[in-house]
């Protein structure tokens, strides 16, 4: 017995904590809804947020630990939706509107989108900066352009897919699947081909030094990331039943951008958090301003968006942040006698070095000892 | 298997019509600390460089244990065993001293692991990840930066940076260790320091260490053979005294 409490002490919530409280409100939403207290709206919304989530997530890995800045996430999502949409109308004739179907039709639309991310990463990924989103922006439009002219595809039109096999328990599919990413995603990023994603990201030069190749590992988070864009278009298209290609312009690709942002670069939990508040506020917006005010929407939404930047990063905001802040509060809550807002002596943090120090003193100290004075020499780059 | 660890043959590389370095023959034997010296701009980094496939040498070739290594890519070279530290530190800023070692071990066949192990985290990827963080800590012992291992490596004073940027290197396993201007920046004490650290590794590791270096005291009391660089071509080759005693030598830094 005592092994156990020992194990539970070693055992690291931190790190399962995202799947703790996903898996555990899924089954809460699971039960309200065969007690029949859901609306067929709020499971669409449900729906979304999950797809919300696997969008942000996988963009990350790109954006936030990679460091490689990618705008054409929703065209691998468009590849998905449209393949896998197309895969799976195929198949309901043959396997019937199942399981079966949506496996298949998830891997067909997943596997697409990564192979056509090692096909335009591997030259992208040589560009580096402004330049891959520029040609990733380009990806994005010209997959779209493509689906939207052929008519294998439906044309203009779009494309009509099956609808999800149960209404009231896809969403349940769908939090199945961002659990899935997140496995595969955080697995990865804590292993030692993590590391070395995350090592190319802090210092390329040093990277390739060490012997990591540089080009392998970042066509290996290209592809995860359009994997799970392509799964997340799978999603979209059983969602909404019928899949339109104007739905995934550059607009979409910087929403998710925005997700990836204001959740804290290389955060996963931010990202999951800030997927889900922007999907719910981006639909709250929509069915509250009707009519005339619709016209509102867009400004409210950026408006929110300017405040909620502001607010995270104003330097006059940040004894406030640091006093209300979502952790600090979970501790003061959690053990109230350690509150983490009051800075002990000993926890000072390197921004809070005394800065009245005189200079004379560091000198007259340097010039006492006897130390020759030897200025730094300016480091040049390495030529 | 030659003679000598690293071997260059008539090394130089031009950029356009500017000869940045020709002529460069180099011969170090094992466990030998081979100095590379030379006034600013004298093409001791560009050397660097192209030993380390940064830049792809115009004329000549060089060769590792006999093997040539022209033309090869920076981490094929570094997995045939040429580590380099820089001029200018470059560590992983954001990640912790441990895992910047493990970056660096994260290429050695023993912790070989699949993409696939990582994903599902089978039980391969658990003893991969213990058996590097065992090693890690082993060098950072050697270096003295046990205590600090869970820290940031940007949060590490200067000198430990140094140290962490060398530990990295020998991390990748290497049988020829450059160290760009180590002593860069740091008062006598740490210096001295330095050099013990460097006696350290060649004896702890048997490591070939070929470095460049500005301060003449660091380089006298450490090298066992020193070349003098200027104007991309050599100048001369022998011990410290021989190198210092050679008037050619004393014309480029001090001039006439």
């Amino acid at each position: 017995m005592s092994s156990f409490s020992e194990k539970m002490k070693k055992f690291k919530w931190k790190h399962y904590i995202n799947y703790i409280v996903i898996g555990v409100l899924t089954v809460v939403f699971a039960i309200i809804s065969a007690a029949g207290g859901l609306k067929s709206s709020s499971t669409i919304l449900l729906e979304k947020i999950a797809i919300s989530i696997v969008l942000a997530v996988s963009l990350s890995l790109v954006v936030g630990f990679l460091g490689e800045l990618s705008l054409g996430h929703a065209g691998f999502m468009c590849i998905g939706a449209y393949l896998g949409g197309k895969v799976a109308s195929l198949l309901v004739p043959v396997f019937g509107n199942g399981t079966v179907t949506m496996l298949i039709a998830l891997f067909v639309g997943g596997g697409c989108a990564a192979l056509l991310g090692f096909l335009v990463g591997l030259p992208a990924l040589r560009l580096k900066g402004d330049y891959l989103a520029i040609v990733t922006l380009a990806f994005g439009e010209i997959v779209k352009v493509i689906f939207q002219q052929s008519k294998l595809f439906g044309g203009n039109l779009g494309l009509s897919t099956p609808n999800r096999p149960n209404r009231n328990t896809f969403f349940i599919v769908a939090f199945a699947l961002v659990l899935f990413t997140l496995l595969i995603i955080q697995n990865l990023m804590r292993s030692k081909h993590g590391r070395a994603i995350t090592a190319i990201r802090d210092n390329e030069i040093a990277a390739r030094a060490t012997g990591i190749n540089v080009t392998k590992y970042k066509l290996v988070a290209f592809m995860i990331s359009a994997f799970f864009a392509g799964i997340a278009g799978v999603m979209f298209s059983y969602t909404n039943s019928s899949v339109q290609a104007v739905k995934f312009g550059y607009n979409y690709s910087i929403e998710i951008l925005v997700m990836v942002v204001l959740g804290g670069m290389g955060s996963i939990n931010g990202a999951i958090l800030s997927a889900t508040l922007i999907t719910i506020l981006n639909e709250k917006l929509r069915t509250v301003l009707t009519g005339d005010l619709a016209v509102l929407k867009d400004l409210l939404y950026a408006l929110i968006l300017i405040v909620i930047v502001i607010y995270n990063n104003a330097p006059a905001l940040k004894g406030f942040r640091e006093k209300y802040n979502f952790r600090n509060l979970v501790a003061k809550i959690w053990h109230p006698k350690n509150d983490p807002s009051i800075v002990k002596d000993d926890a000072a943090s390197w921004d809070k070095v005394p800065t009245k120090i005189k200079m004379d003193e560091i000198l007259s100290v340097d010039l006492k000892v006897g130390n020759e004075f030897t200025p730094d020499k300016p480091s040049k780059g390495d030529k | 298997m030659s003679e000598y660890i690293l071997e260059t043959k008539n090394l130089g590389i031009s950029f356009g019509g500017l000869k940045a370095s020709q002529n460069v023959n180099l011969k170090i034997k094992e466990k030998q600390i081979y100095g590379l010296i030379g006034p600013n701009g004298a093409g001791k980094t560009t050397v660097f460089n192209m030993l380390t496939g940064v830049y792809l040498p115009t004329e000549g070739d060089f060769f590792l244990c006999g093997e040539s290594l022209k033309g090869l890519h920076q981490e094929a070279i570094n997995r045939k065993g040429i580590a380099r530290t820089f001029q200018n530190i470059r560590l992983f800023n954001n990640m912790t001293v441990v895992r910047n070692v493990m970056v660096g071990l994260s290429n050695q066949p023993e912790y070989n692991c699949s993409l696939f192990d990582s994903f599902f985290r089978l039980p391969r990827h658990f003893r991969v990840e213990k058996a590097m963080r065992e090693r890690a800590k082993e060098i950072l012992d050697i270096f003295g930066l046990l205590d600090e291992r869970n820290n940031l490596a940007c949060n590490l004073p200067y000198g430990k940076q140094r140290k962490l940027e060398i530990a990295r290197a020998l991390a990748t396993k290497p049988r020829l260790l450059l160290l760009d201007e180590p002593a860069a920046g740091m008062n006598q004490s740490e210096t001295a320091e330095l050099m013990d650290t460097i006696r350290l590794i060649r004896d702890k590791f048997d490591m070939t260490i070929l470095l460049i270096e500005h301060d003449m005291k660091f380089v006298s009391g450490l090298c066992d053979e020193i070349t003098v660089l200027n104007f991309g071509t050599m100048l001369a080759t022998g011990t410290a005294e021989e190198v210092l005693r050679n008037p050619e030598v004393v014309r480029a830094y001090l001039g006439n």
